[in-house]
């Protein structure tokens, strides 16, 4: 299992500092569920806010894309036997309702609405430690 | 099914993804889904997904790369009634 996740991590095409996943805890073909850490030092926080560091909603968005939508796309193409060409982001539709500050660790748990004509579309959720939902939504994306 | 019905059916249809205003206005069999009514390849899919739904058919793989123009989504739309 462990393997399984490596693997899918190790296909992502993202890299610091735009890579928002750190490791995933299940998959299966109808959902996913992983976690990362907003270090302190994250590029972003200097301008957002001024002297007031949030975590961006864009980026809360995109680690939502990339634990819940890519994560899952390539489980999915892997059972299909196909390997992740060029991956877009299609839709996104997103409800926040906590900050997340420097240093917070998230969970994202997102489940597949449907996997059509190389679209994958999930309803995802975001989590704090506490376990309040932080923000919650509609992402796709395609690939060619 | 009537011509003009499955014309109406299909541009309520293609209606919420279609960018292009005007060239709904004058939807019809030559509309490009692409080129003219300035629909995304991400909402082409939604457009197949809602068309199955509505006419209770699957469309496969390779209906869906023809599936370029209104008339071509016509054809496939009949195809697949009549294989019910």
């Amino acid at each position: 299992m462990l393997l399984k996740f490596n693997e899918i991590l190790d296909k992502l095409p993202y890299s610091h500092p735009f890579l928002f996943v750190d490791e995933l805890s299940r998959i299966d073909e109808n959902s996913v569920e992983g976690t990362y850490t907003f270090s302190e030092d994250e590029f972003f926080y200097k301008g957002h806010f001024k002297n007031q560091p949030v975590t961006p909603g864009v980026i809360l968005t995109e680690c939502m894309a990339q634990i819940g939508v890519v994560c899952l796309g390539i489980f999915l193409l892997k059972e299909e036997k196909e390997e992740p060409q060029k991956i877009a982001l299609s839709s996104t539709e997103v409800d926040f309702y906590l900050p997340v500050l420097p240093g917070e660790k998230v969970t994202v748990i997102s489940e597949k609405m449907y996997f059509r004509f190389k679209k994958l579309k999930c309803e995802v959720r975001m989590y704090n430690a506490e376990a309040k939902l932080i923000c919650k939504g509609k992402i796709a994306g395609i690939c060619a | 099914m009537e011509e003009k019905d499955l014309n109406a059916q299909l541009k309520n249809i293609v209606e919420p993804y279609a960018q292009n205003k005007e060239a709904l206005l004058k939807f019809n069999d030559s509309s490009h889904f692409i080129q003219d009514l300035e629909v995304n390849s991400a909402n082409l899919v939604d457009i197949i997904l809602d068309v199955e739904d509505e006419f209770d058919i699957e469309v496969d793989n390779d209906s869906m790369e023809g599936m370029l123009t209104v008339e071509d989504a016509k054809k496939i739309i009949r195809q697949k009634l009549q294989e019910k």
